[in-house]
């Protein structure tokens, strides 16, 4: 156990590659595994054929390389008494630097002043999936990072007792050392930890876990963030601050175009600025993009600001290719026309065309959402060193092993002689699950001869060659009866499928975005056909927080707040009736054959979680309270990431259309919690981000090339547009319950309930993101 | 020619073109990288720094205007690292991944010493050419008025 802290930060050499692969190599791969079993695609070409044979796993048990709960990976003592335990994950905001290691402290009964965190490198083998992505982190993990401090804890107690020749039943351990009951004799950790690494790691079945009454750290909010102070003093380092001597600094052109390439190019004009020591081209990839570099020319300096002054004198001339035409205005017409024309069912419960035809009244609208770009503070930027056969790389990125797997496969090495560093993050937001960057580095230095090469990306690039939101198109109507109750639902959601970046003939939603609240609706309406006809991806689309859940839940929950207006009613009342009586739902019943892969009888759909959310975000925020003029409340809840989540915003409209957002409250029920300032603290950022999408953020194309360069044109949420008030309500949880996310599924609810409470304040529906300045007047 | 600047108190001679960006200038000539690059264009605040004890963007500040001159980064707030708004940043958890963090607390330190008792009003003017992609804004805006708060109880 007492691994020190060195050897977890060297290569793994014990990564024997038994994952012989390939493009399933990838963040959130597992979805894709999952599709390809399902007939779906081809992507797990190259995956071991027995995987596929194997039964469905669910949870951790379902990622690639799974969960590791051993001491041996994730814990250290030294013989000062310094616990250093590894965190796995990513840092990106979230707080799983403090989250992670608190659940091992408490189990360990570690005194957290003498506790360190030490970041892992890219090693699966090691430490168990290492992707931060799809708000998995501490449902997955909670429980082996348990047994890790557990296990731990019960090998310092055998050590005691062998040392004290008393029976281990005896002792007991307690903040930092270990106690003989009978006598009063203690021992520090630091004096065991050389005894204590000797003994055998105790069997997961004989550990001894806590009663949650004992935790000292899990659910009491009462730690600081362990990077708290290094940012406060400007001593946390990302990837971008990546320094190492003899480096060089690179900038790339790339192509402005999706699937486009560079034609020719001149680099006789960038060789004259001073400091500009190559200019390198990098080969271009076709699409699909999968995670590779999208090519282009590479500018080499002895400084950033050189590289940046080469790269504008460089001559290139494109060919743009297939893509060239793209235009997202003309595309959103043509989403409409798929829209209003039937397309693959993949729901269909009751009879909705019977229903709709005896109906009292049939209502429709069409919802907008265009694509969206991350826009992480921190642009992409990554560094790589190659020399004596083995490859260095440091930067910030959300899937580790995956950066390790291809930079390895583009430099024709083995993953066991590539090391990946794993900075703070500036940002994810799933932008950093795919490290194309780091191949740009790996492609350069290998150029170089191995030198130390950072790339850095401007914001211009990073606006420019995204992996973008999807863009699209919600086409609602409801049959409803002589009470305006809907009776008939039908959904037909258009947009590009992320699948579409790895297999370009996909052009119908996957499982994993069906099910992000399109097709999982767990309404009592007894008649419900969800379509979902075919959209082409004319760019490279990815994963942006909580992903699909963004237009679904826009649309679905902005129908819901019409149809409660069409029939007179108040929106929460027709909400929670809609929802219906409290009830578990099946997944599967629900057509949802993904359920955020989790197991659908541990994670059924619990209306009455719902429920829940929804009335405690309406009574916190006051539901019905008299409202000054021109304001209006407006409510919204939402099941994503195996989490319930309920928002009411209160708007405010002045008489020139100038918004402005006095309060919000949010309810959030992701079961028990470890770090509840963090569950606060993601469910505030996720609700200035989603005030964000619902107002400003527009990535939009013209002539295949993105329109948009910095912030001024990307706008996002400045502290004046961000609301003034933003109430976290969190429902207590029950730790022997299957925990929810946290980082993503704040995020859906804010655009609806934004909306919708510009309707009360105003009359005036939204229909097309981003509101802009369609409140005008 | 070196470009001689004070930063943090101490005299540097910066080896980098006049017209380099004082941001690389101090993130890579001088080697502090609490200063950060999220722009380039003075929409985001990331780089802010104090040129003789005022707020600018060194994004878009060429070196040589700070010849001469005395700049302070985030490294030479305070000493120790413990300017009251470092000490409220960390005590109301104010950030999320941190990276704008520098550049937020250079903005609110420019503040603070303008006025030592901000209103809500005054938060929001000096704070609205700085992005928070997390969105801690209402964290930064309670951290500003607890530092104030410590700032006066420390004079008093």
């Amino acid at each position: 156990m007492n691994a020190p802290v060195d050897r977890i930060s060297s290569a793994g050499s014990d990564a024997s590659l038994d994952r012989p692969l390939v493009v399933v190599n990838l963040s959130r791969r597992r979805f894709l595994q999952g599709m390809s079993a399902l007939g779906g695609l081809v992507l797990a070409v190259g995956y071991p054929s027995a995987a596929r044979a194997q039964a469905k796993k669910y949870g951790a048990d379902g990622m690639p390389n799974g969960w590791v709960d051993s001491p041996l990976a994730f814990v250290s003592i030294a013989e000062d008494g310094t616990v250093t335990i590894v965190c796995h994950r990513s840092e990106m905001g979230q707080g799983v630097r403090t989250g992670m290691p608190m659940i091992v402290a408490d189990e360990l009964e570690a005194d957290w002043k003498r506790v360190r965190v030490a970041q892992a490198p890219g090693d699966e083998k090691k430490f168990g999936n290492q992707d931060t992505d799809g708000s998995r982190s501490t449902r997955h993990f909670f429980e082996p990072m348990r047994h890790c401090g557990a296990a731990a804890r019960t090998m310092l107690e055998a050590a005691a007792a062998e040392r004290w020749k008393v029976p281990v039943s005896e002792v007991e351990a307690k903040n930092h050392e270990v106690v003989h009951r009978p006598t009063g004799r203690r021992a520090g950790y630091g004096s065991l930890a050389k005894a204590a690494a000797g003994q055998p790691v105790p069997a997961r079945e004989t550990l001894r876990l806590k009663d949650p009454k004992q935790f000292r750290y899990i659910g009491k909010g009462q730690l600081k963030l362990v990077d708290g102070r290094d940012i406060a003093t400007g001593k946390a380092q990302y990837g971008i601050d990546t320094r190492l001597d003899g480096m060089l600094y690179a900038v790339v052109a790339r192509p402005p175009v999706y699937g486009g390439k560079v034609a020719s190019f001149d680099p006789a004009e960038a060789l004259k600025v001073p400091g500009v020591q190559r200019v390198v081209q990098i080969e271009d990839s076709p699409p699909p993009a999968h995670f590779n570099p999208v090519g282009g020319v590479a500018v080499l300096a002895r400084n950033t600001w050189a590289a940046m002054q080469g790269r504008k004198a460089l001559k290139i001339t494109w060919d743009d290719g297939p893509n060239a035409s793209y235009d997202s205005s003309a595309f959103k017409t043509s989403l409409e026309e798929s829209a209003r024309k039937p397309g693959k069912v993949v729901r269909n419960d009751g009879d909705f065309d019977a229903a709709v035809a005896k109906a009292a009244r049939r209502l429709d609208a069409e919802y907008y959402v265009p694509h969206l770009a991350h826009a992480t503070m921190e642009p992409p930027a990554a560094t790589v060193r190659i020399a004596n056969g083995k490859c260095e790389v440091w930067g910030g990125f959300q899937s580790p092993q995956a950066t390790r797997d291809l930079v390895a496969k583009r430099l024709g090495m083995s993953a066991d002689d590539v090391t990946v560093h794993v900075t703070l993050l500036g940002g994810g937001f799933g932008r950093k699950s795919k490290p194309d960057y780091a191949i740009e580095a790996a492609v350069l230095s290998k150029a170089v001869d191995g030198k130390p090469v950072k790339v850095t990306w401007t914001r211009e690039d990073d606006l420019h060659n995204s992996y973008y939101h999807t863009v699209s198109v919600e086409h609602l109507e409801a049959g409803v009866d002589a009470q305006g109750k809907p009776v008939a639902w039908l959904h037909r959601s258009v947009a590009p499928t992320i699948i579409s970046t790895f297999n370009p003939a996909a052009k119908n939603e996957a499982p994993f975005e069906l099910g992000m609240g399109v097709i999982n609706v767990p309404f009592a309406i007894p008649n419900v056909r969800i379509e979902n006809p075919e959209a082409v991806a004319h760019t490279r689309i990815g994963w942006f927080r909580s992903v699909s859940n963004i237009p679904h839940a826009f649309a679905v929950q902005s129908f819901v707040a019409e149809l409660a207006a069409a029939a007179g009613r108040d929106p929460k009342d027709f909400l929670l009736e809609v929802i219906g009586p409290a009830r578990q739902v099946s997944p599967e019943t629900l057509g949802d054959t993904w359920n955020h892969g989790e197991s659908p009888e541990r994670y059924p759909v619990d209306t009455g979680r719902l429920r829940r959310v929804v009335e405690t975000a309406a009574r916190q925020a006051g539901w019905g309270r008299k409202l000054p003029k021109g304001h209006g409340l407006g409510i919204a809840g939402h099941y994503s990431f195996v989490s319930y989540i309920a928002a009411v915003v209160e708007a405010a409209v002045d008489d020139k259309g100038q918004l402005t957002i006095p309060r919000v409250d949010i309810a959030v029920d992701c079961g028990a919690t470890v770090n509840p300032d963090r569950v606060r603290s993601q469910m505030e950022g996720a609700c200035v981000m989603g005030v964000g999408a619902a107002t400003l953020g527009e990535i939009s194309f013209k002539s295949g090339r993105v329109e948009q360069d910095n912030f001024h044109a990307y706008e996002v949420t400045r502290m004046s547009g961000a609301p003034r008030e933003i109430r976290v309500h969190i429902i207590p949880g029950d730790y022997s319950k299957p925990m929810g996310g946290v980082g993503e599924p704040g995020v859906p609810p804010i655009p609806p309930a934004l909306c919708n409470a510009i309707f009360a304040a105003t009359g005036k529906r939204i229909r097309r993101l981003p509101i802009r300045d369609q409140l005008k007047v | 020619m070196a470009i001689p600047v004070t930063i943090n108190g101490r005299q540097q001679q910066l080896d980098v073109p006049n017209e380099m960006p004082l941001l690389w200038a101090i993130r890579e000539a001088a080697g502090l990288t609490g200063t950060k690059y999220a722009c380039g264009v003075a929409q985001c605040g990331a780089c802010t720094v104090h040129l003789d004890g005022q707020p600018v963007r060194a994004c878009v500040t060429p070196t040589s205007a700070a010849r001469g001159r005395r700049v302070t980064t985030i490294e030479g707030l305070d000493a120790k690292g413990e300017h009251p708004l470092q000490k409220a940043w960390v005590e109301e958890q104010v950030p999320q991944c941190g990276y704008c963090q520098s550049g937020q607390i250079m903005s609110a330190a420019a503040l603070l010493a303008a006025k030592p008792s901000p209103t809500d009003a005054d938060i929001d003017a000096a704070m609205a050419g700085n992005i928070c992609r997390c969105g801690t804004y209402q964290r930064i805006r309670a951290a500003i008025h607890k530092a104030a708060a410590m700032k006066k109880a420390g004079t008093r």
